[in-house]
């Protein structure tokens, strides 16, 4: 589904800040696999995502999804194809614009803007049946601009966002890493339910090791913009936090696990 | 104070006509959070065009569309300079400004003044507004439903009602993500280059428009009516919103409070005049200071007046 080919990223080449973010990445995600991303900091996690969603183009290498080779498609278009949440709750909806408007400006990603309604009667009515399954109150709330939801609330309606239109491809950029642990919990438990239903194949980052064990049915760890583990089936199934600093330490060569690793 | 009553109309009608010229600022300043400069230069392309259309015996219609069109090109221009070039938006408006004011003296023969000639009663009734109508309806010699009021305020509820509905579009909404959110907008597939340059071709071309309406109410355009456009447009919708922003919560109701703070604003101005005598050219730095303060309320609010929240820390910690 996704096919990552030997992707390289340099960022402020050819300065004192230069800064090799990805270096040789390449990356095969069957359909319906659900992946999650762990690393320390500046180790490329989103610099990979970004480059698969196409904030900015990639130096070298080429992105595939499905049979379309997205590689020189501008962010826009790709959308079309990928569902994303980012780690900022601010990021992923329009603050003065309704939390209807929100979702129906979702409900036509990659589709023709046209001078049709920006919204349907009857698309309200889905909607609340939509944001029910959130359990968050919000199917009361259809006209309340976004600016006055919670953090959680907002990742949890970006969730719903990205996914409203099936996405070939999900990218969640530790979108429960700014929220508090029980709302956290919450989100990523909707997001095991909404990847399950739809069997969405999925690229998922996050600081917590116990968190990227128990999801998914593959991990990979990344270290100085590249793949330094990739840990998929029964093997994942067994691993323990404990396991996986041990393989980090064995992969990079380091003895010492790496601290913000560990904590995050 | 009863000379001031007497010009009661005519600053009502001109802050009618420039309230056209703020709506296209509020789409720019409020829906797209661009700043755009573009707008002094452009309301007098509308001006000119307009005039010198008219003066050959065009149809008054297609001399006010053809000064659309011509505002639109203008933000066009801008657009393309902020998009395709990555020029920062308040210098691309900047750059269009100073080209244009090239452009108008062009279109008006390389002359700073060009005149609609009203002392022909033929032509005079072809205008669709002008200041002699709000003389001819105190004098009773024009219907009242040719009052530059009447006339204005019909054309600005019909811009409404069309600003109205294509920001309900799904078009239009994409819009107003871009403004709102560009990330957000991406993500959803906008394309927020197109989005912007829409915007500021939709904004221009209603600059343009009310700059046409004000060279056929004041029978003439000048190649320096744009001068502060800008500011005065800040002024109305600032106005607006200090006013209304508690009670009109509907997009359309959002216009006409746009609309009201540039009527509110010529009043203002005109009262000024009337009423302490001043010397009109220190109309342009009263308007500067009003919009100073207004646009300064806000961060004083927050930064001096919040005694509720601790100095220090982060402010969304």
């Amino acid at each position: 589904m996704l096919d990552i080919r030997n992707i390289f990223k340099t960022f402020n080449a050819g300065t004192v800040n230069e800064k090799t973010a990805l270096q040789d990445v390449s990356l095969c995600l069957k359909d319906g696999d659900f992946v999650t991303v762990i690393g320390g900091n500046g180790a490329g996690k989103s610099t990979l995502l970004n480059a698969v969603a196409g904030v900015w183009p990639v130096d070298s290498g080429s992105i595939f999804i499905g049979d379309t080779d997205v590689t020189g498609l501008p962010e826009h278009q790709r959308a079309r194809y990928i569902g994303r949440v980012f780690q900022d709750p601010m990021m992923g909806t329009a603050a003065t614009m309704q939390i209807e408007e929100n979702l129906a400006l979702a409900a036509r990603r990659g589709k023709r803007r046209t001078l049709r309604p920006g919204i349907a009667g009857k698309e309200r009515d889905e909607y609340r049946e939509l944001l029910k399954i959130l359990d968050l109150g919000l199917e009361d709330r259809l006209t309340s601009k976004v600016g006055l939801l919670s953090g959680g609330q907002r990742q949890a309606l970006t969730l719903l966002m990205a996914t409203l239109q099936k996405p070939r491809l999900l990218l969640l950029d530790e979108h429960t890493a700014a929220l508090d642990p029980k709302t956290a919990a919450k989100v990523l438990d909707a997001t095991e339910r909404i990847v399950q239903k739809d069997r969405l194949t999925t690229l998922m980052i996050t600081h917590n090791m116990r968190d990227a064990i128990v999801h998914g049915n593959r991990l990979i760890m990344m270290h100085e913009g590249k793949i330094a583990l990739d840990i998929a089936g029964e093997a994942k199934k067994k691993l323990t936090v404990e396991d996986l600093l041990a393989r980090f330490g064995q992969a990079t060569g380091s003895d010492e696990a790496d601290d913000k690793l560990l904590l995050g | 104070m009863m000379a001031f009553i007497g010009t009661l109309p005519g600053a009502i009608s001109q802050g009618l006509i420039w309230g056209i010229m703020a709506i296209g600022v509020y789409i720019t300043y409020r829906i797209l959070d661009i700043a755009d400069l573009t707008v002094d230069g452009s309301f007098c392309t509308g001006g000119a065009v307009f005039v010198v259309l008219f003066g050959t015996g065009v149809n008054i219609w297609a001399a006010l569309l053809a000064a659309l069109i011509a505002g639109m090109a203008a933000g066009l221009a801008t657009g393309l300079l902020h998009t395709a070039c990555g020029i920062p938006a308040i210098l691309a408006g900047i750059l269009t400004q100073l080209g244009l004011w090239s452009i108008n003296l062009a279109i008006m023969g390389m002359k700073a003044n060009v005149a609609v000639n009203v002392t022909n009663p033929e032509n005079l009734n072809r205008l669709l507004v002008s200041l002699r109508f709000v003389q001819d309806v105190a004098k009773g010699t024009r219907p009242i439903t040719r009052h530059p009021v009447f006339v204005v305020g019909l054309f600005t509820a019909a811009l409404i009602a069309v600003l109205y509905w294509f920001f309900g579009t799904e078009l239009g909404a994409s819009l107003r993500a871009t403004g709102a959110n560009q990330n957000m907008a991406r993500a959803q597939g906008i394309n927020t280059e197109f989005g912007k340059v829409l915007g500021l071709m939709l904004s221009n071309g209603l600059v343009a428009l009310s700059g046409a309406l004000l060279a056929q109410y004041q029978s003439f355009a000048d190649a320096s009516m744009g001068r502060g456009a800008i500011v005065i447009g800040l002024a109305a919708v600032i106005i607006g919103q200090v006013l209304f922003s508690r009670v009109f919560r509907n997009f359309a109701l959002k216009l006409l409070a746009v609309s009201i703070g540039s009527i509110i604003y010529y009043v203002v101005m005109q009262a000024v005049v009337s009423l302490s005598g001043i010397d009109t050219n220190y109309l342009k730095l009263i308007s500067a200071v009003i919009v100073a303060v207004f646009l300064a309320i806000p961060y004083w609010k927050s930064h001096y007046f919040s005694k509720s929240v601790r100095k220090g820390g982060k402010l969304h910690a």
